[in-house]
């Protein structure tokens, strides 16, 4: 549903036979004649649509493991490791509507999200929780049809994906140019050589006897229970970039939304600052996109996830609009920021006020104040005045610096600019 | 390529040993150990009943050690005339035996209440049994045990029931003679110079002859109706999804049922009872199912009736049972049944299920091509048997399958291989699929007639052994009145009804089963008419 493909409204298994020790039962249970999904599409940041032809269930295989070499080829044994055999996954098979290396790679890192987003899988290529083959034909500008496709295996990374089909275009390309054929085969990924390497070549169609699955009745989907299943379907990410760049409403841009939708788990705490406690939107995204994303990727925080941050969206509410109001200045909720995030047991409204008054850390405001500590500093710097009013108005900043850093970074950085320039151009 | 797969190979030829010793010892007869001189020639059970059996543990009469003690006893002095076992599990019997006697002893609840309580049964093995070797009568399995015990097998265990053994059949329940086991022949009891039927001959014999109560089948096509025929037992199919596949070992998945053989109607309830249920973790063919009965009130029930018990019950006479293929002395006494269910107050009609020909030859080739893939894991990678001196994985593949498969059974994968390949799945495998929807309206259609529909279980009386090798294509065209029931799921029930000569020139007589079938799920349906026919038996 998510992949908008049209849903089975009966769930049925084939069984497809084939010789292999990697499936213990020397047949696989799979979708062959009734996908459960099929005829879907996906729309990726970059406007591209791409079809989706069939979404199927099956049975996972074992891992097989090549030893006494990197791979198949040119290894003396290998070990299968059944634990993952028979579990179930799904295939989604594309059509070939990808350009380029990076489109496929764009597809590839847009159906992660959409599986991350309504909780199908983590996703985790590392892992082998989501695999991926890629599939390369190229052809002249303005020819019809498709020319035979090669496969390419072991493609582990999304940066893989990108460099495995860019390395297969030119090295087709040259192959039609040198007036070579290219066969429909099978290639294997090197990582370390960043190039494809011939696996296997298609020797014709195997009779893999399919028939339907004995072991597993079919199962009828009402369309009532689809229709159920569809109205808890979350926003998927394209919806939610739409939503959060539209003008009238949040008109956020590009990089700030690709930043909260890439994470559904950002995206909610964002929207839950917004939506539920009234933080002003791009001031709240500001914060995600920039200190909290560099204290989670940086070295000095202790929290590394944002799943684990003390934070909470009413906190990050109030913090943005602490700093709207005037009452505490941006520099002293940079300065707050960190332990807000790795220990803050907060989170009632009002915590992150109670927290700037019991440390007293509230924003200077008062002029009278404020022109003291502007007198304090002028006093201490008497050749600098000079220097300034002799012309080098540029010394401005470093008054103004020094009289933010003498406040304790409390004063409000307006008052304290117009005081300086006041000051130092009267008297 | 070659693969070197990861089995912990020495333990697990270390386990192979072990039971291959102890298989040995007992062949040898060093079982003596259950010797006591005072039971030897005491036949505990043949005039008794699960009913009888359980209700004296119960009274504390006779423990259940004593019990399966004796079993074993029995088992050792006859069964090498019969050769019905291809495995005893005489000390796991004898222990849990024990425990059953201490937890009665102890007055552990819900032991005395247990149904099968101390009940000594056989298991036809094809079906796992935790810590028995289970070779489905093939050598390609010859060492395996399992680790779990199918979930009908764990039912009969919770009710109370000890497994004495594992019984012989057509090996993986490819034949209807037990002659293609791959271990030895079993005999039929009632004649020993001929075949008990099969595949669950083992199972047949090993009841008909009184060495147990009641056994575990399998039925595919026939497996538990036809043995139970030829071997003047009650035989019950259940209908498909009634009762877990779960740790059986496919042979035709979409007609596999396991169900049990016995001395009586009423001991086949109790049975049923204990193995009926859903087993959504392991078989998702049995959540189709509706809750399972209480088979044993129901036959009670049927029991009580007056005297014309089977008034406004319809009773079909399937018509072309009693004119294909049929033995004369078969056909005689199916239709001294039919009068004597008339007697008892039935309506009795003829019905028609058509292309019984064709429906036999459309169940193998189904049948076939599931087989072929349902006997693709036996490869020697993970269990089994594996050749010595394997190579590369393809060659312990073909290895194992060609030392362990015995003739029968390539036979039937090359055909069902054969019949679902590209460019002949059409003309075999779906034809075959389009002649199941047609048999299952006739059914239908026959149903709205007739409440149970009869047969003849089978259309001849035991065969002598060695027929079937002659005549193949005979002992599969005579499986023709029981695969109409396997291939619609229906509940079939075979119970004796007589005898019939073994040839029209001989004295000889031999039993011959009626099989009755019931409408999905109505079990209790043809129990209580059976239960009802049997009170009127005279043999």
């Amino acid at each position: 549903m998510a992949l908008q493909c049209e849903i089975a409204h009966e769930v049925r298994y084939d069984r497809k036979n084939y010789f292999y020790p990697d499936t213990p039962k020397n047949y696989q249970i799979t979708q062959y004649t009734h996908p459960l999904g099929a005829g879907g599409c996906l729309e990726l940041p970059s406007g591209r649509r791409v079809s989706i032809t069939r979404l199927h269930v099956e049975e996972d295989s074992a891992k097989m493991v090549h030893q006494g070499s990197d791979s198949l080829a040119g290894s003396t044994h290998s070990l299968v490791d059944f634990n993952r055999a028979g579990i179930p996954l799904a295939e989604i098979v594309s059509e070939p509507d990808m350009r380029s290396g990076a489109e496929a790679a764009e597809y590839g890192r847009e159906l992660q999200k959409i599986l991350r987003y309504v909780g199908a899988s983590d996703g985790n290529m590392a892992e082998g929780s989501m695999r991926l083959d890629i599939n390369v034909s190229i052809r002249p500008r303005g020819e019809e049809g498709l020319r035979p496709k090669v496969e390419v295996k072991n493609v582990n990374s999304f940066k893989s994906v990108q460099q495995a089909v860019d390395f297969e275009v030119v090295r087709q390309a040259r192959a039609y140019d040198a007036g070579e054929a290219v066969r429909q085969e099978t290639r294997m990924w090197d990582e370390k050589e960043l190039a494809s390497k011939l696996m296997r070549v298609k020797e014709g169609e195997s009779d893999y006897r399919y028939f339907p699955e004995p072991d597993v009745p079919p199962l009828a989907l009402a369309s009532s229970v689809v229709q159920a299943w569809r109205a808890t379907l979350q926003e998927l990410p394209a919806a939610k970039r739409a939503r959060y760049q539209d003008p009238a409403g949040l008109n956020l841009d590009a990089e700030t939304t690709k930043f909260l939708t890439d994470d559904l788990a950002v995206a909610r705490f964002f929207e839950a600052a917004v939506e539920q406690h009234g933080a002003e939107p791009k001031e709240a995204a500001k914060w995600l996109v920039g200190d909290i994303a560099g204290h989670l990727n940086g070295n000095k925080g202790r929290v590394k996830e944002f799943g684990k941050i003390k934070l909470t969206p009413a906190g990050l509410a109030e913090l943005v609009g602490l700093i709207g109001q005037g009452k505490i200045t941006g520099k002293i909720a940079k300065e707050l920021l960190p332990e807000l995030l790795d220990e803050w047991e907060g989170g009632e409204e009002g915590a992150v006020l109670d927290l700037v008054q019991a440390r007293g850390l509230e924003a200077i405001t008062d002029p009278a104040v404020i022109a003291a500590l502007v007198q304090k500093v002028l006093e201490a710097n008497p050749e600098k005045v000079e220097d300034f009013r002799g012309g080098k108005t540029k010394l401005l900043g470093f008054f103004v610096g020094m009289v933010l850093k003498e406040s304790g970074s409390r004063a409000n950085p307006e008052v304290v600019q117009s005081l300086t320039v006041e000051a130092l151009n009267g008297a | 390529m070659s693969f070197l797969l990861t089995s912990r190979r020495k333990p697990l030829l270390l386990l192979v040993l072990a039971v291959l010793a102890k298989a040995k010892a007992f062949q040898s007869g060093s079982v003596g150990k259950y010797h006591s001189k005072k039971h030897l020639s005491t036949r505990v059970f043949s005039s008794t009943t699960i009913h009888d059996m359980v209700e004296r543990i119960q009274q504390g009469q006779i423990s259940v050690a004593e019990v399966t003690k004796q079993t074993l006893l029995q088992i050792e002095a006859e069964d090498r005339a019969i050769g019905a076992f291809l495995t005893l599990s005489g000390d796991q019997a004898m222990s849990e035996a024990r425990a059953l006697d201490e937890k009665l002893a102890g007055r552990e609840p819900g032991t005395s209440t247990m149904p099968l309580l101390g009940l000594p049964m056989a298991i036809k093995d094809n079906i796992c049994t935790a810590g028995i070797p289970t070779t489905a009568g093939s050598k390609v399995l010859q060492g395996y045990v399992p680790s779990y015990d199918a979930t009908a097998v764990a039912r009969l265990r919770a009710a109370g029931a000890v497994l004495v053994g594992k019984t012989n059949l057509d090996e993986f329940g490819m034949g209807s003679t037990t002659e293609s086991s791959g271990y030895h022949v079993t005999r039929n009891p009632r004649d020993l110079s001929r075949s008990p039927g099969g595949s669950s001959g083992g199972s047949a014999a090993a009841v008909a002859s009184g060495m147990v109560l009641a056994a575990l089948g399998t039925d595919t096509g026939g497996s538990i109706r036809q043995p139970a025929s030829w071997t003047g037992t009650v035989g019950l199919k259940p209908t498909y999804g009634r009762v877990s596949r779960h740790g059986l070992l496919a042979y035709g998945s979409s007609t596999d049922v396991i169900g049990p053989l016995t001395g009586t109607v009423m001991d086949s309830a109790r049975l049923l009872s204990a193995l009926a249920g859903a087993d959504p973790l392991h078989d998702a063919t049995t959540s189709l199912a509706p809750a399972a009965e209480d088979y044993v009130s129901a036959v009670k029930e049927a029991e009580t009736r007056g005297e014309r018990p089977l008034a406004g019950t319809r009773i079909g006479l399937i018509r072309e049972t009693l004119q294909t293929r049929v033995e004369d002395g078969v056909s005689t006494v199916v239709q001294d049944a039919v009068a004597r269910l008339e007697g008892l107050g039935a309506e009795i009609m003829e019905v028609s299920i058509p292309y019984l020909d064709a429906h036999c030859a459309s169940y193998y080739v189904n049948v076939l091509s599931e087989a072929s893939a349902n006997l693709a894991r036996y490869d020697g990678v993970r269990y089994g048997l594996r050749p010595r001196d394997a190579g590369s994985a393809k060659t312990v593949m073909l290895g194992s399958r060609g030392e362990g498969f015995g003739e029968e059974v390539k036979q039937r994968i090359l055909l069902g291989t054969f019949s679902l390949s590209a460019g002949y799945a059409d003309a075999y495998y779906l034809k075959s699929q389009q002649l199941r929807s047609v048999l299952s309206e006739a059914f239908k259609s026959a149903f709205e007639t007739a409440d149970v529909l009869i047969s003849p279980t089978a259309p001849t009386v035991a065969y002598p052994l060695g027929k079937a090798a002659g005549s193949k294509v005979d002992m599969y065209a005579d499986d023709l009145f029981t695969v109409p029931a396997s291939l619609a799921g229906l509940p079939a029930i075979s119970l004796p009804v007589g005898k019939a000569p073994s040839s029209s020139a001989s004295s000889d007589f031999l039993p011959v089963g009626l099989q009755i079938i019931g409408q999905r799920f109505a079990e209790a349906s043809i129990l209580q008419v059976a239960r009802i026919l049997e009170l009127t038996s005279t043999d």
